[in-house]
């Protein structure tokens, strides 16, 4: 063969192989979904794509894992800008303001759901999870993926050492302090301590005392929403904690997960962390300790006190400018994602909420919570009583930035350089220029 | 094009051995020029036949430059005095209002120190620790090899890497270091401690950048006459005196090389450390002027603010690069 004929073969093979290809996408109607699920959690998503895939032949989800949040966001945002954007993108909580705004950028779910036709009855959904992603008159804007909210993990063993009830964990923030006290007499270098110091300490407080994180209805209702979060109410738990970290009755971890094993390690007797950190527990304690479950401590004098929770993780959100055929298979993938099946499943698997009262009716009904104490709590808290204004969630824009602030702030009241007011009248001060911003460029 | 210059182009005709060649300490040092020199002395003009030749020949250099260097630059600038939303749906003109947001934040200013500090710091111990080990490692007749092949292997470390191994040695809960710094009853928590978390972001850079230090220090000081060094001997100068009077200042083109690239690192290649390390905590205690880009740009998704920063950061690096060259050069003897 001469070489210009072996070229030819080459050139040739390669078309075919196009033509194939080609072929095969006209059949299926492909649609990205990116996400940033990683380990064991990119293995769930893995599934839920693989079960739909499997479950009808028209449509096809491709899974891609695009790096942590911020950057499957910034991806996304880039990718948008270029006109490359996939169908579907996985979004975190604090990124919800910043993609309602951007009114052409996205589909909402409501309306993706109508216009394929699909049968969705927003009221099968657990109010608690999908009040964050719904607009004030209840349409649904993303499509909530993993939901989780905080709970108490306290150390069973180190209760029992220090003369504790190892089946009651404290209820109250006095109680926290007493609790506290005594675990650290009994030999453990500090009380307790917290991860996601916003979500947990400010917002889900907020929720949990039923006072507002910002006017507005905590900006629902309007981009000209002001931080509440330098009330007395809000110094009062920042100036206890403050002073607790002088003596490491609180101790701060870091930020985000990072505090995560000051109680894996068994340092800390107790924790506030999210309920889907109870996998790593488990795996982390195994062996050393057992851990059980409680509810958000609150302050007893405080009227209203405890309401209900909310929730953090992240929600599907579809892009828009893509074609109707693309948008009737996302449809598809979403009724199949709300399934009680799949969504019982998904549940016990990774310890996020259910998003639907069948999942969580099935999931009683399989026996799941019997064997397995405590997981129910995230459910009960965030179920304690029905929503008001100030706990259905938040809708702040450039929230992400605010969210930096507050944890740059809350560090320097923890390092005993500002007290707690101070701190908190920083983050409203410099919060509500962020908001300001973020009101003049969306409108 | 300058290093390459020996004898063939023009622009040879401009530095006469006598006046110090500008710019050209950042080529390798030393050894080269000495062969430049009669080269330059020779002055020949070289001139192309076809006009439009040499216009061929840079055009590739020009346009790396303008696609990458030009382009994105003008892009930066322009965004820089734009007001948009994070998906760019709605684009406002706002003037010079980023940059005066930028200067009215206290936050701001507090970086620049941190920036100040943290670049002194990190250049400063790695500039010391690599000359330190050049000059030990200089003295080693057995084992050299080895001694050296250490030495350098730090460099061959990602920043983000490095940010790990060193956050996993001083993680107050379950570091080593931070461990054996609480038995002799030091509290290590850069978690909450601004000044540990400083130092702990500086420890990691610096260690990453000695291994490149002590190669050029060592190549350096093996290009020194050994001649020269005992003539001082046999005039009576102690090890100290030889150093400071003899070695010191004919290291200073490789020195002031190092410390160009140093500063250079210290601003801009650290990102990933401080990024793994401490996330610019607490309470922006190591954020630097890089760092608050990134965050503001791609966390914030606030492109207006962040491109008005990059503008500081060019005019900041211009004003450095003519500082350096325009002033500390003019102290380095070749």
């Amino acid at each position: 063969m001469t070489r210009s004929g072996r070229w030819f073969t080459l050139a040739a093979l390669i078309a075919v192989g196009l033509a194939v290809g080609a072929g095969r996408a006209e059949a299926v109607v492909e649609i990205q979904w990116w996400h940033a699920m990683d380990g064991a959690l990119e293995e769930w998503v893995k599934d839920l794509a693989d079960g739909f895939n499997k479950s009808q032949s028209e449509y096809h989800v491709n899974a891609i894992y695009k790096g942590n949040y911020t950057e499957v966001m910034t991806g996304a945002i880039a990718a948008f800008r270029a006109k490359q954007q996939p169908h579907i993108v996985q979004v975190i909580e604090v990124g919800t303001g910043t993609m309602m705004a951007a009114k052409g950028a996205v589909k909402p779910v409501y309306e993706l759901m109508a216009d394929a036709n699909e049968k969705f009855d927003p009221k099968a959904y657990l109010p608690a999870v999908t009040g964050y992603y719904t607009t004030p008159d209840g349409r649904m804007l993303s499509f909530p993926l993993n939901s989780s909210t905080p709970v108490l993990y306290y150390n069973k063993d180190a209760f029992k050492k220090a003369g504790l009830d190892p089946n009651k964990p404290p209820k109250t923030w006095p109680e926290m302090g007493e609790y506290g006290k005594k675990l650290q007499a009994a030999g453990y270098p500090c009380g307790f301590s917290s991860q996601w110091q916003q979500w947990i300490l400010l917002e889900n407080y907020s929720a949990w005392h039923n006072v507002p994180i910002a006017t507005k209805q905590n900006g629902f209702a309007g981009f000209d929403t002001e931080l509440q979060l330098n009330t007395p109410i809000h110094v009062r738990i920042i100036d206890q904690l403050a002073q607790w970290q002088k003596t490491k009755l609180f101790d701060y971890g870091g930020r985000k997960g990072d505090a995560n094993p000051k109680f894996a390690t068994g340092e800390c007797g107790m924790f506030l962390g999210s309920s889907a950190s109870y996998a790593g527990f488990v795996k982390a304690a195994q062996g050393k300790f057992e851990f059980g479950i409680g509810m958000m401590p609150y302050w007893p004098d405080v009227a209203g006190a405890p309401q209900n929770s909310i929730i953090g993780g992240a929600s599907l959100w579809v892009l828009s400018g893509h074609k109707p055929e693309e948008y009737k298979g996302v449809a598809r993938f979403f009724t199949y994602l709300s399934s009680p099946e799949v969504q019982a499943a998904s549940h016990q698997r990774t310890g996020y909420l259910p998003i639907t009262l069948a999942a969580y009716e099935l999931t009683k009904k399989q026996g799941f919570y019997e064997k397995n104490p405590g997981t129910d709590t995230s459910i009960r808290q965030i179920n304690n009583k029905p929503p008001t204004d100030n706990s259905k969630g938040l809708r702040l824009g450039n929230y992400a930035q605010i969210r930096d602030v507050m944890d740059e702030e809350l560090e320097a009241v923890w390092a005993g350089k500002k007290t707690a007011k101070e701190g908190l009248d920083a983050i409203v001060k410099r919060g509500n220029d962020l908001l300001r911003q973020f009101e003049r460029t969306n409108h | 094009m300058r290093s390459s210059s020996a004898g063939t182009t023009s622009c040879a005709s401009s530095s006469a051995p006598t006046t110090s060649p500008r710019l050209s300490g950042v080529g390798p040092p030393a050894k080269e020029r000495a062969t430049r020199r009669p080269a330059s002395l020779v002055h020949k003009r070289v001139v192309f036949r076809n006009r439009g030749l040499p216009y061929l020949l840079v055009a590739p250099q020009m346009i790396i430059t303008l696609v990458f260097f030009i382009w994105p630059a003008g892009q930066m600038l322009v965004q820089s005095v734009l007001l948009q939303d994070a998906f760019g749906l709605s684009t406002q003109f706002v003037w010079f209002e980023n940059f005066t947001r930028l200067f009215a934040d206290p936050y701001y200013i507090q970086t620049f120190r941190v920036t100040v500090i943290f670049s002194g710091a990190t250049a400063g111990l790695a500039l010391g620790a690599g000359l330190l080990f050049a000059v030990m490692a200089d003295r080693v007749v057995r084992g050299a090899v080895g001694y050296k092949t250490l030495l350098m292997t730090p460099y061959a470390i990602a920043p983000v890497v490095s940010g790990v191994l060193w956050l996993f040695m001083f993680d107050p809960t379950v570091g080593v270091v931070a461990h054996g710094l609480r038995r002799i009853g030091y509290t290590w928590n850069h978690q909450l401690n601004g000044s540990q978390a400083l130092m702990l972001v500086i420890l990691a850079a610096a260690w990453k950048q000695i291994s490149y230090n002590f190669l050029f220090f060592l190549a350096g000081l093996q290009a020194i006459p050994k001649a020269v060094i005992e003539a001082a001997a046999i005039d009576g100068a102690g090890p100290g005196r030889r150093f400071w009077r003899i070695v010191f200042p004919l290291l200073s083109p490789t020195t002031f090389f190092l410390v160009v690239v140093n500063l250079v690192y210290a601003f801009f290649d650290t990102f990933g450390i401080i990024y793994t390390v401490t996330g610019g905590g607490p309470a922006k205690a190591t954020e630097t002027l890089v760092y608050r880009v990134f965050n503001d740009g791609f966390i914030g998704l606030d492109f207006g603010g962040s491109a008005a920063q990059s503008a500081v950061l060019m005019a900041i690096v211009i004003g450095l690069t003519v500082i350096q060259f325009r002033y500390i050069e003019r102290r380095v003897v070749y």
